[in-house]
């Protein structure tokens, strides 16, 4: 653990240095700021204080962005140290391959903590100020910063294990660019087919639901809309929300990273330096 | 006493430089394990495959504490697969390694070994005292880091970032990560790679410290010249087989290969040397005699014997670039 907590520190000035901090924490603060002003026109109709619409709005804003910005952290993790040839080295050194994934996992999951609390804080913060906040939006905000490390988690574990699989850097990064594709946007149409195509039949009613939440970005999305009543009025995902016991999405949201991580470690384990 | 830590010209022994026992360790090294003090590094009938193609064919190999052995091969001889198989990087398929009696790849292992890659490299947002840290808490070490980067002349540059340094500069901070930590076994694998020849002088010192210490050192080189004088054994890869191992009185021994004296005539005898001692004329005054180092004395006394004919003698006996080209099979027909 020790070893892990100085991959830690190491990786944490990488990302300091070379201004990924900065920048991340800006994406998320300009895109979830313009999200809440854009978004607040249709309180009034709703009946619900202007922070529920803006978490309903964030919420949809960080099923894109936090798989992309835990990619764009992740996919170097081992191919870049590979490419360079400074992962020799390190493997020379006492620290286990899990050891050393761990080490990168707690500074990139801290960045994008970082990230998320400072974008999603001061646009709630905007949105209740302007629009007026209750304990249960409150709540909802929490749960969307919460949900959305936990999302960001996924896809760094995801990440690394592209990172190990892969030949190069360069390749770990169009895969991590393909499988942000088919989890956030891809799988989501295929089901929407699916449905069409079975006009309410036995898939929509039983299957559906569950394929769905097997998903972590829609995971993310149902945990968020199905925990709060209006954000889920807000967001029009009352229906799925409702067909699934209420422990499935956060189930499936915390599966995904340990499944993910024991991958990546199998990935990494795999590696001739 | 021997000498054999002292480097030619003695150059190198004399710069003035920080006792590294003082710099380093903040703690006392916990002593040597058994197996330490008699073989640091043992390999037996070692094999490995790539694909179908074996690339190391049953190589023995010992290394004792305080020996600096040269690794020689050419491109693709196996040295850099024999050292990541030491490091247990990549797996083989027989024969065994034993570091410190440990397995390679194990904890005990990697704590007893040091390891400076073929041109190293390491991330270029962090700086040379950053890195060195990182590598430390890694070890387990409380290591003088800033004495540490002194002592390979990194110590004006060791807050800047390494994606500023320059080649030669990435090698010593390569250098210093090999002294944390008094291994007890040290792989280098090239070092001397794009390193000036002053930087040359103040790495084979550092290597020489390092076994004084009782460290077995491996040097992996093509730089012919440069470990003849500087390592106590020789061991040859060609094609992943072992071809030699041996000092370099013992490789030159079996060898036997031609001792070359060169005569310089006076005036116009040269024709007449070359005839009466079956030479060869180079250039217009001289003549090249090759023969067999038993026979050194016999062709010597000829050569006296024609007095005044001669001017000048002169002895080469055969470099270690001749026994590379002998055992690695440059020569052989």
């Amino acid at each position: 653990m020790r070893r892990a907590f100085a991959i830690a520190r190491a990786e944490m000035l990488i990302l300091r240095r070379n201004r990924w901090l900065v920048m991340a924490t800006l994406i998320m603060l300009a895109f979830s700021l313009a999200l809440s002003f854009a978004g607040s026109a249709p309180t009034g109709t709703l009946g619900v204080d202007m922070l529920t619409v803006s978490v309903a709005s964030m919420t949809t804003l960080s099923v894109y962005l936090a798989p992309l910005l835990a990619l764009m952290m992740g996919f170097d993790a081992v191919a870049g140290d590979r490419d360079r040839g400074s992962l020799a080295l390190l493997l020379a050194y006492p620290a286990g391959r899990a050891e050393i994934l761990l080490g990168k996992l707690m500074a990139h999951l801290a960045a994008l903590a970082v990230a998320m609390c400072i974008g999603f804080g001061a646009a709630g913060a905007v949105a209740a100020w302007f629009g007026g906040a209750g304990a249960e939006s409150l709540m909802a905000l929490g749960r969307l910063v919460l949900t959305s490390i936990l999302l960001g988690a996924v896809f760094l574990v995801l990440g690394y294990a592209l990172s190990a699989l892969s030949s190069g850097a360069t390749a770990a990064a169009g895969l991590s660019a393909g499988v942000w594709l088919v989890f956030v946007v891809l799988y989501d149409l295929g089901l929407l087919g699916a449905v069409v195509m079975d006009s309410g039949g036995v898939f929509t009613q039983k299957i559906f639901p569950w394929v769905m939440v097997a998903n972590p970005a829609d995971a993310f999305r149902l945990w968020n809309v199905a925990a709060s009543e209006s954000v889920a009025l807000s967001s029009g995902m009352a229906g799925a929300a409702s067909a699934l016991p209420a422990w499935a999405a956060p189930l499936s949201l915390l599966l995904w990273p340990a499944l993910g991580f024991l991958l990546a470690c199998a990935a990494f384990r795999r590696v001739e330096p | 006493m021997d000498n054999r830590n002292v480097p030619p010209g003695g150059t190198a022994g004399q710069r003035p430089t920080a006792p590294l026992g003082r710099a380093l360790h903040a703690h006392p090294a916990a002593g040597p394990s058994p197996q330490c003090s008699k073989s640091p590094l043992q390999i037996r009938a070692l094999d490995k495959f790539r694909g179908k193609t074996q690339v190391l064919h049953g190589i023995d190999l010992d290394i004792a504490p305080g020996e600096r052995l040269a690794l020689l091969g050419h491109n693709g001889a196996g040295k850099s697969t024999l050292i990541k198989a030491v490091l247990g990087l990549i797996r083989h398929e027989g024969g065994s390694i034993r570091i410190c009696g440990a397995a390679p790849g194990s904890a005990a292992a990697r704590a007893a070994t040091a390891f400076l890659p073929e041109a190293v490299s390491f991330h270029p947002a962090l700086t040379g005292h950053e890195q060195l840290a990182l590598f430390a808490r890694l070890a387990g070490e409380k290591a003088d880091i800033g004495a540490l980067l002194e002592r390979v002349g990194l110590g004006e540059a060791m807050h800047r970032r390494i994606g500023a340094y320059s080649k030669g500069m990435r090698q010593r901070l390569g250098l210093a990560q090999v002294l944390l930590g008094r291994p007890k076994l040290a792989l280098l694998d090239e070092p001397t790679s794009g390193l000036d020849p002053i930087s040359r002088q103040d790495l084979y010192a550092i290597i020489n410290e390092l076994a004084e210490q009782g460290a077995a050192v491996l040097i992996a080189s093509h730089a012919l010249t440069e470990v003849e004088a500087r390592t106590d054994r020789i061991a040859i890869l060609r094609k992943g087989v072992k071809v030699a191992d041996d000092t370099l009185a013992g490789l030159s021994a079996q060898a036997g290969l031609p001792v070359r004296l060169r005569v310089q005539a006076s005036g116009a005898e040269a024709d007449r040397i070359a005839v009466e001692t079956g030479g060869r004329r180079i250039n217009g005054a001289s003549v090249e005699i090759l023969c067999r180092p038993q026979d050194k004395m016999e062709e010597l006394r000829k050569i006296v014997a024609m007095g005044d004919a001669v001017a000048d003698i002169d002895m080469v006996p055969p470099r270690l670039e001749d026994l590379y080209r002998h055992y690695s099979g440059e020569d052989r027909k």
